[in-house]
């Protein structure tokens, strides 16, 4: 067992756990794009930013794929992460606002503004297919071609691959594939959060220290009130 | 060195240790009067060293002077902005820019009629008179050779000259004398840090390897340069690939490697050919394979080609590279030297590093610990280049200052203009501005100020320089290059770029400037590597010296440097202009009429701001100052506001 700190509790750990399974396991709520059970970490999409370590020296790690260790101080929901967090949806919904999932995390953490072009693509690279495709459906017919922004995903000199058996899993698993509803007001990059049902509790504390219990149980806190501003 | 080790490096056809010091082959000191070192690294060769070489040869046979002086081709001096260069010695006179119809005058003066050729040599940018000695060069002068001891010395593709430069000695030291702990604490004690830009000490990684639990080892040489305008890397592989391979070999005894990799970018042909030579000849003398010096140690080495990608410098990418992967960094930890190739313990250093450990060994680790800063030890080669009068490459002690560098050893800046910033570190890097000239250069201050060590690559830009070009150029650069695997990277250079290429158009809003610093914030902090982490360098440091001039973009339209094109336009002053139609004829879209004699006019609609114009008018007018007749104006009518 391994001793570490979770947002200002000594929490115990299986050895070869990652700070999100742990976080998973102790009920903390990570927002996560490109991570799925089952599927290995990739560490693509970076929404599950945790802040490691302790005064000066913290810094940002995205916890699907950093390992856990001895005495390793953990937290989930800084100022810094939530900063980082909203920045980076803001990205995302930027490249594919056609996308249900993509915009559903952005109304969870509070989006109310992109500030960006939209892209409109039809994929944010999040690489879930070719995992998919790879490890749970042992086809290896799609991957990554180039590098930087011509990054893309494909099969094999751009032409069918012989490995698929089209059984349709990277469509199935693609976040970007789910389109969303454009609800009641004219159509805008940012959704209108119509399905939103989180409840508006504190989203930014250092450690979680909420004297009401649990996340969002008292139902007392108001989001625009309460985020703390540096 | 044990009689053994001396008998054996005899043996093996290198020459007496006791003698060769003084010259670089016992024959040749005997036979030949001069000796003349052509250069023939790859900045010379590009101007036509081997053409000088052969002319050389061809007039010296045809003066009959062949039995007494001896041409012979030496890696990169560094002064790669003077080339062809010769250095004739014993007399130490140095010849710049030599052209193949300089030679047979060069010949007939000066190993004919024994007087130097004045006009071949360097001439400092204050004074007029030449400087004959190459010891009296200011950009040799302040230099302190270490990892580049050999440079211009030998020929990198003989092993006996490098040998009779002491080489090798140190690897028959380690092996004959010293225990693998003993190294690693020698190294350690020394305090040599990764020249490769972070900066670990090398002493603790190659002790974190050993320790490591693993039945095979690998070190790995990181020999993948991509900074632009960076050659320091090339330059170490080209000039004295010997001197790595020998790192190398004591590194791997150290850590208990059996194999090693050495890992050059396919754009380095020279450097790959040398390397490859270098190693071919290592083995041939027993000093690479099986049972090295008698000793029992055995090593085999590899060279792996890159094929030319930026992010293949990253650690983890390149040894994803190596094993045939996608080149994409993977989380750390677990690091290499715990789980690296094939998920055995590597320990992956630059070429400058693994270059720095046989002299460490030789000399000894106090020596090399007396040199440089408290928290960096030893010295540092960097890539002078952009706008400083002598540009190539140079090493210098730690703690030397950037106004020590750039007006020292850089002569300072091209035709005399103002300092501006210097960029230190590759893409990754940051400006630093002239309030802080005299930054004394060490990891800990580099990084303090707002940039980085880097590689070395040091880019000097004068007062002509738009900040925000700058930051667009090196953003880019990474647009393309990062391996696009984190979202924060691929897409936040990409947005960044989106802005300052905004700004730069004229098209700036109100709030780009914080946008910009938020977004940078998020990249650093949450991209998984180096690469990532440090792109948003080239935003981050002109925002925090030179956030003025993103102002004067935004608000006023307005390009200080007058680089910008949506933002300038150019005039032609009447009274300056003496119409001689020479713009008239550069201008390429017709936008300059005028009849001869009289002064032209510039049609702004038509104007593609290509500055040939600009460029080719200049006249000299009363008392010697140049004055241009054409003008370029940015921002009309903000200049006061703005200034003040």
């Amino acid at each position: 067992m391994i001793q570490m700190k979770l947002n200002g509790l000594d929490v115990q750990v299986e050895e070869g756990w990652t700070v999100l399974e742990t976080c998973r396991f102790y009920g903390i709520e990570i927002p996560t794009l490109c991570y799925k059970e089952h599927l290995s970490p990739y560490g693509a999409c970076r929404l599950c930013t945790v802040e490691i370590g302790e005064g000066d020296s913290t810094k940002l790690v995205s916890s699907c794929t950093y390992p856990v260790s001895d005495g390793l101080v953990v937290r989930t929901h800084t100022n810094r992460v939530q900063r980082a967090r909203k920045m980076l949806i803001e990205l995302h919904v930027a490249l594919c606002p056609t996308s249900k999932v993509i915009q559903d995390l952005a109304s969870r953490m509070g989006v109310t503004q992109v500030r960006f072009e939209p892209k409109y693509e039809d994929c944010v690279l999040c690489g879930l297919c070719v995992r998919m495709c790879k490890e749970q459906m042992d086809g290896k017919a799609i991957g990554f071609v180039d590098r930087g922004r011509n990054r893309r995903i494909t099969s094999p000199f751009d032409i069918k691959s012989e490995e698929c058996r089209l059984c349709g899993g990277c469509i199935w698993i693609c976040p970007a594939c789910q389109t969303r509803c454009h609800g009641p007001n004219p159509e805008s990059v940012l959704c209108n959060a119509c399905l939103m049902t989180e409840t508006t509790c504190l989203d930014v504390y250092d450690d979680m220290q909420c004297w009401m219990g649990g996340k969002g149980e008292c139902g007392m806190c108001v989001r625009e009130d309460t985020v703390v501003k540096e | 060195m044990s009689k053994r080790t001396r008998w054996l490096l005899e043996a093996k056809g290198c020459i007496d240790m006791a003698t060769a010091k003084r010259a670089p082959t016992k024959k040749a000191s005997k036979s030949y009067r001069t000796h003349v070192r052509v250069c023939v690294g790859t900045g010379c060769v590009s101007n036509g060293a081997l053409d000088i070489k052969k002319a050389l040869e061809k007039e010296v046979k045809k003066q009959k002077l062949d039995k007494k002086v001896l041409v012979v081709t030496t890696s990169c001096h560094g002064f790669c902005e003077r080339g062809p260069m010769v250095h004739v010695q014993p007399d130490d006179i140095f010849y710049q820019k030599l052209k193949v119809k300089d030679i047979p005058h060069l010949v007939q003066e000066h190993f004919l009629n024994g007087r130097p050729v004045k006009k071949f040599m360097y001439k400092p940018p204050k004074s007029k008179e030449a400087l004959p000695k190459m010891s009296d060069i200011e950009f040799f002068k302040h230099q302190q050779l270490i990892v580049l001891r050999n440079r211009g010395r030998i020929d990198p593709e003989q092993i006996d000259e490098y040998i009779a430069y002491d080489g090798y000695t140190a690897l028959a030291k380690t092996l004959t004398t010293m225990k693998p702990k003993d190294v690693i604490e020698e190294i350690k004690a020394s305090g040599l840090r990764g020249r490769g830009g972070a900066g670990f000490p090398t002493g603790m990684k190659w002790e974190l390897c050993r320790n490591a639990t693993g039945d095979v080892k690998y070190i790995v040489c990181n020999a993948d340069e991509g900074d632009p305008g960076a050659f320091m890397d090339r330059s170490v592989l080209e000039s004295d690939p010997h001197s790595v391979l020998e790192g190398m070999l004591i590194g791997a005894y150290a850590i208990g490697a059996s194999e090693g990799f050495i890992y050059v970018r396919h754009e380095y042909p020279l450097a790959l050919e040398c390397i490859n030579k270098a190693i071919r000849q290592a083995s041939s003398y027993g000093l690479l394979g099986k049972n090295i010096l008698d000793s029992g140690f055995s090593f085999k080495m590899h060279v792996v080609q890159g094929g030319g990608a930026f992010v293949c410098g990253e650690e983890s990418a390149l040894l994803g590279s190596i094993m045939g992967r996608r080149p994409e960094p993977v989380q750390r930890p677990p690091y290499p030297v715990e789980k690296g190739l094939w998920g055995k313990p590597t320990s992956i250093n630059n070429v400058e590093t693994w270059a720095n450990v046989p002299p460490i060994i030789s000399n000894g680790a106090k020596w090399f610990s007396s040199i440089g800063t408290k928290t960096s030890k030893g010295t540092k080669i960097f890539a002078l280049v952009g706008k400083v009068k002598n540009t190539g490459l140079i090493e210098v002690p730690m703690g030397t200052t950037l106004r020590q560098i750039i007006f020292d050893i850089g002569g300072g800046i091209m035709d005399d203009k103002d300092f501006k910033a210097v960029q230190t570190g590759g893409p990754s890097g940051g400006c630093i501005p002239k309030k802080l000239l005299d930054l004394p250069v060490d990891y800990e201050q580099l990084t303090a100020a707002g940039s980085m060590m880097g590689s070395g690559g040091m880019i000097v830009m004068d007062d002509a320089t738009c900040m925000v070009d700058v930051a667009k150029y090196f953003l880019n650069f990474l647009v393309e290059e990062s391996c696009g695997k984190c979202m924060s990277c691929r897409e936040g250079t990409q947005r960044m770029l989106e802005i300052v290429t905004r700004i730069t158009e004229g098209q700036g809003r109100e709030g780009d400037i914080e946008l910009l610093e938020e977004l940078a914030e998020t990249v650093r902090d949450t991209s998984m590597c180096g690469l990532g982490q440090t792109a948003a360098n080239p935003v981050l440091s002109t925002l925090r010296y030179f956030r003025k001039e993103y102002d004067l973009h935004i608000k006023y339209k307005r390009c200080p440097a007058k680089v910008c094109k949506s933002m300038i336009n150019f005039y032609i002053v009447p009274e300056r202009c003496t119409g001689c139609q020479r713009c008239v004829e550069a201008c390429p879209v017709g936008a300059i009429v005028g009849p001869r004699s009289e002064p032209h006019n510039l049609d702004v609609t038509k104007c593609i701001r290509c500055r040939a114009c600009y460029e080719i008018c200049k006249f000299n007018a009363i008392e010697d100052v140049v004055v241009d007749a054409i003008r370029i104006i940015s921002g009309v009518g903000v200049e006061e506001e703005s200034e003040a």
